[in-house]
């Protein structure tokens, strides 16, 4: 039996499935809001950012029935999502497991060589710590993108009274169309994690519930692409991966 | 049937999460009073924000929206005032004040006249621009006296029922304005006529057209889309 590590703490693993929730019903409802005017152009204006202006959001992608509901579940659980996200922050910092996701030098060449491996360029799995280079990228990207939309919600919520966050983005118009950017963008990045979680490492679900992780089957130890080995035992040459700090 | 630990804990993650799944199709009542209570929470904060230094800039070079600007109304057509019927238009400043006052468009227009370019923000999401002309709503309760009483202020016109309760504190503020004039002419029908609310400090559905009555009130009274789930506050 191969040796379990405690690979997230309990307070990740919490603010993992509220964020999940808060995610979720934030996109929702908040593609029920735009749909109230799903273009980005001031009216007589025109828009050339936006290949779909003016075409709504299928009605079964969105959340709250109606403008008026969607608003009052946005403004709502845009505080859960906030403050879900500050403890997870502050949890990262205090616990030093930032340096997990903090942006590297090397980055980019691992990240290669990660996508040469996924593109079968690569025979084997390239050597990695907690997470592989696009894997830390995303996890990085997140967060980040998590702050971008709360900074132009509050530009888009407050364009008079707050004004100066208004202006961070130009102007109301342009917060609006980054803020329906970076949804799009988490969204997508949140499809690839599933995407990869369900492909490659399923076995990370476990790590994610109760914490416990087997690194014999980690998609480094397996040598595993989507969808390639699966479910195969440890090569017997198989790199060891690095030690993970134990619970 | 036997459970081990690994399918019990697979069994209750598959119900939890199929009661969030029909939950979330059903929009659950069970979530209005948290939702209630979030509202009354932001209508705090939201309040507290108000401030009459923070002032809606557009820029000078900024084209108006002109004729694309976007024309509203709840009742089946435009409302236009009949002297004939109706006899002449007026403006009824009263409630909490000393002073009641019944304006003409012709004294309205005689008193302090303020001219501003600057955004109209729709609920809807859109925004447009306009130069509106009209007298502050300060400039109105300083003329009428209002009280101490007047902690809100009740905006209802001859669209139907039409109404918007607001709180004193963005009334007064200095953007907030009775308006008679837009981009330089006379408001036309399909834009309030003979004048409206207009202030970038609220959404558009707070600021009523076909205005008749300014009433200082000491509690609010909803308003036309407040009452029908719209968040009474509407702060930008």
């Amino acid at each position: 039996m191969a040796p379990l590590v405690k690979r997230n703490h309990w307070v990740v693993r919490l603010t993992h499935w509220v964020n999940v929730i808060a995610v979720v019903l934030m996109a929702g409802s908040g593609m029920r809001i735009f749909n109230a005017h799903p273009a980005f152009a001031r009216p007589g204006e025109r828009f050339a950012l936006n290949p779909w202006e003016g075409t709504p959001i299928p009605n079964w992608l969105t959340f709250g029935g109606w403008l008026a509901g969607a608003r009052h579940w946005h403004f709502a659980v845009m505080w859960l999502l906030v403050l879900n996200g500050l403890v997870y922050l502050g949890f990262l910092f205090l616990h030093g497991e930032w340096r997990d996701l903090a942006p590297r030098r090397g980055d980019a060449r691992d990240a290669w060589q990660m996508i040469r491996f996924y593109l079968f360029a690569r025979r084997d799995h390239p050597r990695q710590g907690k997470h592989n280079a696009l894997q830390k990228t995303a996890y990085f990207a997140m967060p980040v993108l998590g702050v971008v939309l709360v900074l132009s919600g509050i530009a888009i919520w407050k364009p008079v009274s707050l004004s100066f966050v208004t202006a961070l983005f130009v102007n109301y118009k342009w917060a609006r169309f980054v803020h329906f950017l970076a949804m799009a963008l988490l969204l997508l990045l949140a499809l690839v994690h599933v995407f990869m979680v369900v492909s490659v490492d399923p076995y990370s679900l476990r790590a994610i519930v109760t914490g416990w992780y087997d690194r014999a089957r980690s998609p480094e130890a397996r040598n595993a692409r989507p969808f390639y080995h699966l479910f195969a035992r440890p090569r017997d040459d198989a790199p060891a991966a690095r030690e993970e700090h134990a619970a | 049937m036997t459970i081990d630990r690994r399918r019990f804990i697979t069994l209750s993650a598959a119900s939890i999460a199929s009661g969030l799944v029909a939950a979330c199709g059903k929009n659950p009542e069970s979530a209005k009073p948290v939702l209630a209570l979030a509202e009354r929470f932001n209508e705090t904060i939201e309040r507290g924000l108000v401030r009459h230094s923070a002032m809606n800039v557009v820029p000078a070079s900024a084209p108006l929206t002109g004729r694309a600007y976007p024309k509203y109304f709840v009742s089946a057509r435009v409302p236009v005032w009949d002297p004939a019927v109706r006899g002449a238009w007026t403006l009824e400043v009263g409630g909490a004040v000393r002073r009641p006052l019944t304006l003409s468009l012709e004294d309205l227009t005689k008193l302090p006249r303020v001219t501003q370019k600057v955004d109209h923000f729709c609920v809807e999401g859109w925004n447009a621009r306009a130069t509106w002309s009209g007298v502050r709503v300060s400039e109105l309760a300083r003329l009428a006296g209002a009280t101490a009483d007047a902690q809100y202020v009740d905006f209802a016109g001859f669209d139907k029922e039409y109404h918007e309760s607001w709180d004193m504190e963005s009334a007064m503020h200095p953007q907030t304005l009775v308006a008679y004039g837009m981009d330089g002419y006379l408001l036309t029908p399909a834009h309030g006529a003979p004048a409206r609310v207009h202030s970038p400090i609220k959404l558009g559905y707070k600021n009523t057209k076909y205005l008749t009555r300014v009433i200082f009130m000491p509690a609010r009274n909803g308003g036309y889309w407040s009452d029908q789930g719209y968040e009474w506050m509407g702060a930008t």
